[in-house]
């Protein structure tokens, strides 16, 4: 089914005059010292802040974002190994071939990244910062003001967020883990499909994908022959991860690449290039035959297409209405070089 | 029609070098206006605003034909120059084509840019705009020219006088009104020309969004630097450079309401409007809600808001005894009154933004002319018109908004001048009337 759809972007988001470091791969660049020193100052925050976790074994807890009443819960992840990927006659290529991942334990995200949560990160006055000012949280970047609303009329509260980039989705990683004093990142395509899957091979443990996802057959709403719906409406999968499976598709940290064949722990393929990077889940926008844990979408420069300044914005996806995410927290806080790496994947500019 | 006369002597302000570029170009004299036989010549290009649009809108000059070429371009900032021409070259789709040996700085840049091109693109905040597009037009230019097209009545006049012209010399321009460019909206509106909703009743379009670009606080302004330069560095607040927020967004929504009405003005106006955060020295209003009277008694009710943390939405209803067109919330649709789904639209969206350049240099290439968007001035002026109901308090029918007398640009526009500009407007307050 086709990606494109219209779009209402009158005179469109307001680009963002990023430097032009970003033009270079991550993988061949110096960290930039002073994001570096931030990243740094969110650690020591989330090192103090894990002094007062409770001992015991991970359990799934709920979070209050500070200064607001916005609120997502975290399910923990056990480590293990799958097969990852297809296999078959009927396979996809790019889910090919099929091959064994060891993954370390982490929790994710309940359900996707509300716009509840995502407009706190958006915008600087929605989160009582003047009465509550964090130096350390006030210092990071935040997206642009677009011109527009980003969901396009499809509604906010209990919504998805949409329409954002992959450079936006880790910047928002950034913040709420200065905000919360919680190391949160991008899942890899590896722990996405794991937790996709949970336990089974498609991830559906019973009945039908209608029963757990939102896809173009069966999201019609208002006004809307398919739209997204609130996050959490369907049933959730045998670990308790809600719309992992369509409503909206999921950013990964990965790029998108070929399947190694050889065994894989912990496998991430790190950003070179702007696109594509690896999209997963399906969405309200799929037909449910694409709507699997195993399907791959590369993300592509089209999605920006109804941008018309130059640069584009490396905030937003004008027309990926469809594109969402969440987050997840890693059970070991790994170094600061490599939080920065999770959080600046260094491609953040179209290539034009 | 040709008049690619050299400025005499280097500008003080021009600070890139000369290359021999040009001098090649002009020494092989190609026609600045080009007839349909000389396809493969190059076209030169100038922008005057090279801020994110401005350099998108030659970005997609430059995408429309591969021997566009940009050759000059023009703004208020030195470094905004440099960075838009940084990056222009830098692409590796059309950095060939940007071959700028001229480069000019200041309020009268423009005039230096249109001298040095065949077909101009006006991208700066519109206040300047019916000037640039005057003096395009009298330069005999064909022009790319952004909505929306002036910031008062005797702009907007002014606009009209210069479109006239550009018609009897065969001149092209196109309007940056993006959305008579897309098919699927040209599709939504031929359904309802063709009575697919029966006769209109009403339409209630918004453009409720976020704020555009917030004044900093004055103490940021650099010591030393004039009123007129903060405001033009800070254009979206004040009502002489931008007109507005409901004249320069909510304006293409305007432009849809007119092209509903098929470009015949409404009657009247009445409108309410005011601002919610404070202006801090801006004079421009956060929101409006603008009621349009048509003839037959058609209402068209236009709101905007420019707000963080509010329901958002850019959406159309046009209301008729048949069913209801919607546009802005999924694909554009048709429902009867009984909420049946009678068309939705289907079928690929293309660039819109691209499309207005590939059609204007298209007609210039083929020795045609594209010079029909009359919108450009019409669709402006019922924003301005609702603008001038909400700040005076007033009814007002269009003849008195077409023929008002209200001028808001300072002439001349003298950068290191003293310029107050006047409080937020109290409506049933102003005396005379802001009309």
């Amino acid at each position: 089914m086709a990606l494109r759809l219209w779009t209402f972007f009158a005179v469109a988001v307001i680009a963002a005059a990023e430097s032009a470091s970003f033009l270079t791969a991550q993988a061949d660049k110096p960290l930039d010292p002073k994001e570096l020193a931030a990243v740094e100052r969110i650690r020591a925050r989330i090192e103090e802040h894990s002094k007062k976790a409770a001992a015991g074994p991970p359990a799934a807890y709920k979070v209050t974002i500070p200064n607001t009443t916005v609120t997502y819960a975290m399910v923990p992840i056990r480590g293990g190994e799958f097969k990852m990927g297809s296999a078959g006659p009927n396979a996809k290529a790019d889910e090919q071939p099929e091959h064994s991942v060891k993954l370390d334990p982490f929790w994710m995200q309940a359900h996707e990244v509300t716009w509840d949560a995502y407009l706190m990160f958006m915008f600087a006055d929605q989160a009582n910062e003047r009465a509550n000012p964090d130096a350390i949280v006030d210092a990071l970047s935040r997206p642009t003001a677009p011109y527009v609303e980003m969901s396009f009329g499809r509604g906010l509260k209990g919504f998805p967020a949409i329409s954002m980039t992959q450079h936006a989705a880790n910047k928002f990683a950034e913040w709420l883990s200065a905000k919360t004093g919680e190391y949160y990142r991008l899942p890899t395509e590896a722990e996405w499909e794991y937790s996709c899957r949970a336990g089974s091979p498609t991830g559906i443990a019973s009945g039908s994908v209608d029963d757990y996802a939102w896809h173009a057959k069966n999201s019609a709403a208002q006004f809307m022959s398919a739209t997204y719906h609130n996050v959490g409406t369907k049933k959730p999968n045998a670990w308790g991860l809600y719309d992992m499976l369509g409503n909206v598709m999921e950013w990964t940290l990965d790029q998108y690449a070929p399947y190694p064949a050889a065994a894989q722990a912990n496998p991430s393929v790190k950003s070179t290039t702007s696109y594509p990077h690896a999209v997963r889940g399906g969405s309200w926008n799929n037909d449910p035959s694409t709507v699997t844990c195993t399907a791959r979408v590369p993300s592509d420069a089209s999605w920006k297409r109804q941008d018309p300044q130059l640069p584009k914005s490396v905030w937003y996806m004008t027309d990926a209405q469809w594109l969402g995410f969440r987050l997840v927290r890693p059970a070991t806080l790994p170094s600061a070089e490599d939080m920065y790496r999770a959080w600046n994947n260094g491609v953040a500019l179209d290539p034009y | 029609m040709n008049d690619d006369k050299k400025p005499e002597k280097i500008e003080r302000r021009e600070f890139l070098k000369k290359t021999g570029t040009v001098a090649g170009v002009m020494a092989a004299g190609f026609p600045s206006i080009i007839s349909g036989q000389s396809v493969t010549n190059s076209l030169k290009v100038g922008l005057v605003g090279c801020g994110g649009r401005g350099s998108g809108a030659a970005r997609q000059a430059l995408t429309a034909n591969k021997n566009n070429e940009l050759t000059a371009v023009a703004d208020v900032d030195e470094a905004i120059v440099q960075q838009a021409t940084d990056r222009l070259k830098g692409s590796q789709t059309f950095g060939s084509q940007v071959k700028i040996d001229r480069a000019y700085v200041g309020l009268d840049a423009y005039e230096k840019v249109i001298a040095a091109s065949d077909v101009v693109l006006l991208a700066t905040p519109p206040g300047f705009r019916p000037q640039h597009l005057t003096a395009a037009v009298n330069a005999n230019k064909h022009v790319f020219c952004e909505k929306p097209c002036a910031t008062d009545s005797p702009g907007v006049r002014e606009v009209i006088a210069a479109q006239k012209l550009a018609q009897s010399k065969n001149l092209s321009l196109v309007a940056g009104f993006c959305w008579r460019y897309n098919n699927m909206i040209q599709e939504a509106v031929r359904q309802v020309h063709n009575g697919a909703i029966g006769r209109l009743v009403s339409h209630y379009s918004t453009y409720y969004t976020n704020p555009v670009k917030p004044l900093p606080p004055e103490s940021t302004r650099p010591a030393g630097m004039s009123d007129v330069e903060w405001q033009i560095r800070n254009w979206y607040n004040y009502t002489w450079l931008c007109g507005d927020s409901l004249v320069e967004q909510a304006v293409h929504n305007a432009d849809k309401i007119m092209w509903i009405m098929r470009d015949q003005p409404p009657l009247s106006a009445v409108a309410v409007g005011g601002r919610a955060v404070p202006a801090n020295g801006g004079n421009i209003y956060d929101h409006f809600e603008v009621n349009y009277l048509f003839p037959n008694g058609y209402r068209v009710f236009l709101a905007n808001r420019q707000a963080t943390g509010c329901f958002n939405g850019t959406l159309d209803f046009v209301m008729g005894t048949e069913g209801t067109l919607m546009l802005g919330s999924g694909p554009p649709r048709i429902e009867t009154p009984d909420g049946k789904v009678k068309w939705q639209w289907q079928g690929e969206e293309y660039d819109m933004y691209q499309k207005e350049h590939d059609v204007l240099f298209e007609a210039i290439r083929s020795g045609k002319s594209k010079n029909d968007d009359l919108n450009l001035a019409t669709s402006t002026l019922l924003a301005i018109m609702g603008r001038h109901a909400a700040y005076s308090g007033q009814q007002l029918t269009w003849e008195q908004a077409l023929n008002s007398q209200v001028s808001l640009v300072p002439k001349p526009v003298d950068w290191n001048a003293k310029h107050e500009v006047p409080g937020l407007a109290i409506p049933g307050r102003q005396q005379p009337p802001v009309f």
